[in-house]
């Protein structure tokens, strides 16, 4: 006892109550590890929030817009000059004679409200979005019968005095800014006041379509919203059922040789692939070739087919190993065959795998820019998509590319709208993943 | 010394001649002649890797799976050759049931285990004639009383001993006139052994039970004729009590004395 605790080389021989150098030295590491650890994950949560604060301090705003509320003389000399109240005639009469409407409606609305506007007509225009006034023609034709009423009208204030609401625009800014004055400011708050002007939920911003350069306040994610919901839905539908049978069949039917190997090779070094060659691809083969339209979602769909392709293979196959070979034997030693030993037994066993390898891959696909932009979903597109299957076919945008280009445009109003952009795109991706948690949760849980 | 397996008492159910079984480059079971008569219990017994479980499952062909597995020679059932071009192997696996070493009920209820076998071969005219299968399948792996109440409950709920008489009560519902067992209780404490021991012997009044076994105590207890097996040749096959009591090759002595193996 005396040789040991003198350290012969013996573990264990000492007292217990006092730790031995090498023992203090194997916690020293682990405690360092474990700091190592916490240290990465720390990184990794920061770098989260931070992304997360930027994008909502960025975006959050355009989910809020401001509107004035003006009671619009609608003249039925300038809007309907037959007197018939025929849409079809009014249809003649462009935004060009509303334009003067709306400038005259404010300023009786302002002078109304007891008011004193230290700005002219120009500058009244200026107030208003010129979206609002193709809105409000839109409003006559389709309710000709308002003609010769003073009906009252919300509409969008200009992507400026929106600004100013929201912090974006301030008077110091107003002053080296030839958009907008300190006088429309001081009118715009006097407004607010007045109750005639609010900022309220801006729900246009997901269901309007894009807007021009110059009206970043009319700009909407509608068009791209239903762009790739119609993308999901053809990746859905062709890369699902095609990624599944393949999958099964090189996993469970394909004999093992050189061919298969050159296959999953191939498969793996396509997952590899970068986004933009698929692109080309797509550009080469379904427009060019085969003479889909540019711009639709079909041949978007069709290439973020091909991209999510190896995605749903490989998590397929990964999910098909992992259902134990005993499941397999116990079916065909019942003498079942192989199809049913597969589609009884071993294909719900793979399914949570299979449909969470699924959803990682349209949430890819959801996110994926690059392709569209050579396929021509860029374009500029003011026009809903028609209802599937027809609308497949129909010019539509995207979100990430709807998001890429309202990074491009100058007007410092479309960076708001692209952040909150990212927001919506963000919750797609949250709720696929949820339901990716969900489905898996509930397969799993059967037994 | 492989057509010790030859000697005949009761008229063969299955009948072995020359089978050579290679895994790729290994050469598993060599030259096995064997015939394995109707109603008894047959037992393989040997050291681990010395192909009793290869033998077994060319019986039934479920070596076809593996894909380096290739099997020669003959092998019959009832005088028809298994390996013949014309045999579905899935019509031959529904005659020849197999019980495997881990018990692997299906993750479905109790009632789907059994019922599943009846159901992919339409052995059942109705709803009402499935119960009954089901039920006296159930019965007979003497796991009725245990479960009845709880047919719809998964069956991967019940005890380790419970899930290999579930497996059993599977192969016996698909009316098969043999029935392979792999190391049927090497995943079962005593009690569940002595329980799926009992079941074998009673099984035996149906069908031809074969049955791969580590423990040579089992073998004594269950089976009618032994069958030893060593480095994928069988080297002695005849009654149970004589193969234990008076082996007559040396290699058979020295592993039931415990000398080998």
């Amino acid at each position: 006892m005396t040789d040991a605790t003198r350290g012969n080389g013996r573990a264990g021989q000492g007292s217990l109550l006092v730790s031995d150098a090498r023992t203090a030295r194997r916690n020293a590491a682990e405690r360092r590890f474990r700091i190592y650890g916490l240290l990465a994950v720390s990184i990794g949560i920061v770098a989260l929030v931070v992304l997360l604060v930027s994008i909502l301090a960025n975006g959050a705003s355009a989910f809020r817009q401001t509107t004035i509320r003006i009671d619009v003389p609608l003249d039925a000399a300038r809007l309907d000059p037959s007197g018939t109240r025929d849409p079809a005639a009014m249809a003649g009469v462009t935004t060009f004679r509303y334009a003067p409407l709306l400038r005259e409606g404010l300023a009786a609305t302002i002078a109304a409200a007891g008011i004193e506007a230290e700005v002219d007509d120009r500058a009244l225009d200026e107030m208003i979005s010129d979206e609002s006034v193709a809105q409000l023609r839109r409003h006559v034709l389709a309710n000709p019968d308002l003609v010769g009423q003073t009906v009252p009208v919300e509409v969008l204030a200009s992507g400026r005095i929106d600004g100013f609401f929201k912090g974006r625009v301030t008077y110091a800014s107003a002053e080296l800014d030839s958009n907008v004055t300190p006088e429309q400011l001081r009118l715009a708050e006097e407004l607010r006041n007045a109750e005639l002007l609010r900022t309220g939920f801006n729900w246009r911003f997901l269901t309007a379509p894009d807007g021009s350069d110059t009206r970043p306040e009319a700009a909407g994610l509608g068009v791209a919203i239903l762009g790739s919901i119609y993308m999901m839905l053809i990746v859905l539908a062709l890369a699902l059922p095609i990624g599944v049978a393949a999958s099964i069949y090189l996993e469970e039917f394909a004999p093992q040789n050189r061919w298969t190997d050159v296959i999953e090779v191939n498969i793996s070094n396509l997952a590899a692939v970068p986004s933009i060659v698929f692109g080309i691809l797509g550009l080469a083969i379904f427009i060019n070739f085969m003479g889909l339209p540019q711009s639709a979602p079909i041949v978007g769909g069709l290439v973020l087919t091909l991209m999510t392709l190896p995605t749903i293979i490989i998590a397929t196959r990964a999910a098909l190993k992992a259902v134990p070979p005993s499941i397999r034997d116990a079916a065909l030693g019942l003498g079942a065959s192989k199809m049913q030993s597969v589609l009884h037994h071993v294909l719900p066993l793979a399914m949570p795998g299979i449909l969470t390898g699924t959803i990682i891959g349209l949430a890819q696909a959801l996110g994926e820019t690059a392709p569209l932009l050579l396929i021509g979903m860029v374009a500029f597109v003011r026009e809903y998509p028609d209802a599937p299957p027809d609308g497949f076919f129909d010019p539509a945008t995207a979100l990430p590319v709807q998001i890429y280009n309202w990074t491009q445009r100058a007007d410092p109003a479309f960076v708001e709208r692209a952040g909150g952009a990212i927001i919506v795109l963000l919750l797609f991706l949250l709720a696929m993943n949820l339901t990716a948690i969900f489905l898996r949760r509930r397969f799993e849980r059967r037994w | 010394m492989n057509d010790t397996g030859l000697t005949d008492t009761a008229p063969a159910k299955i009948t072995a001649r020359g089978v050579q079984v290679y895994y790729g480059g290994t050469h598993a079971i060599k030259d096995v002649s064997v015939d394995i008569p109707d109603n008894t219990v047959t037992a393989f017994i040997g050291p681990s890797g010395c192909g009793k479980s290869t033998f077994l499952r060319c019986i039934n062909r479920m070596n076809d799976t593996i894909a380096v597995a290739r099997v020669e020679g003959d092998i019959r059932i009832d005088g028809e050759d298994i390996y013949d071009r014309r045999v579905d192997p899935v019509q031959l696996r529904a005659k020849v049931g197999m019980v495997f070493q881990k018990p692997n009920p299906f993750p479905k209820s109790i009632y789907d285990n059994v019922a599943y076998g009846p159901r992919i071969h339409g052995l059942a005219k109705d709803r009402a004639d499935l119960d009954g299968i089901v039920e006296s399948a159930l019965r007979r792996a003497a796991l009725w009383e245990e479960v009845k109440d709880r047919l719809a409950q998964p069956g991967t709920g019940l005890s380790g001993g419970q899930q290999q008489r579930l497996c059993i009560a599977r192969a016996v519902a698909t009316a098969p006139e043999v029935l392979l067992m792999d190391e049927p209780c090497s995943a079962l404490d005593p009690i569940a052994t002595a329980q799926v021991e009992e079941l074998i012997d009673e099984l035996k009044q149906n069908y031809s039970v074969v049955i791969v076994t580590h423990s040579m105590q089992q073998a004594a207890r269950v089976s009618q004729r032994t069958a030893f097996f060593h480095l994928g040749h069988l080297v002695e096959y005849g009654e149970t009590g004589r193969i234990f009591t008076s082996p007559e090759d040396p290699r058979t002595e020295s592993y039931i004395s415990g000398r080998i193996g």
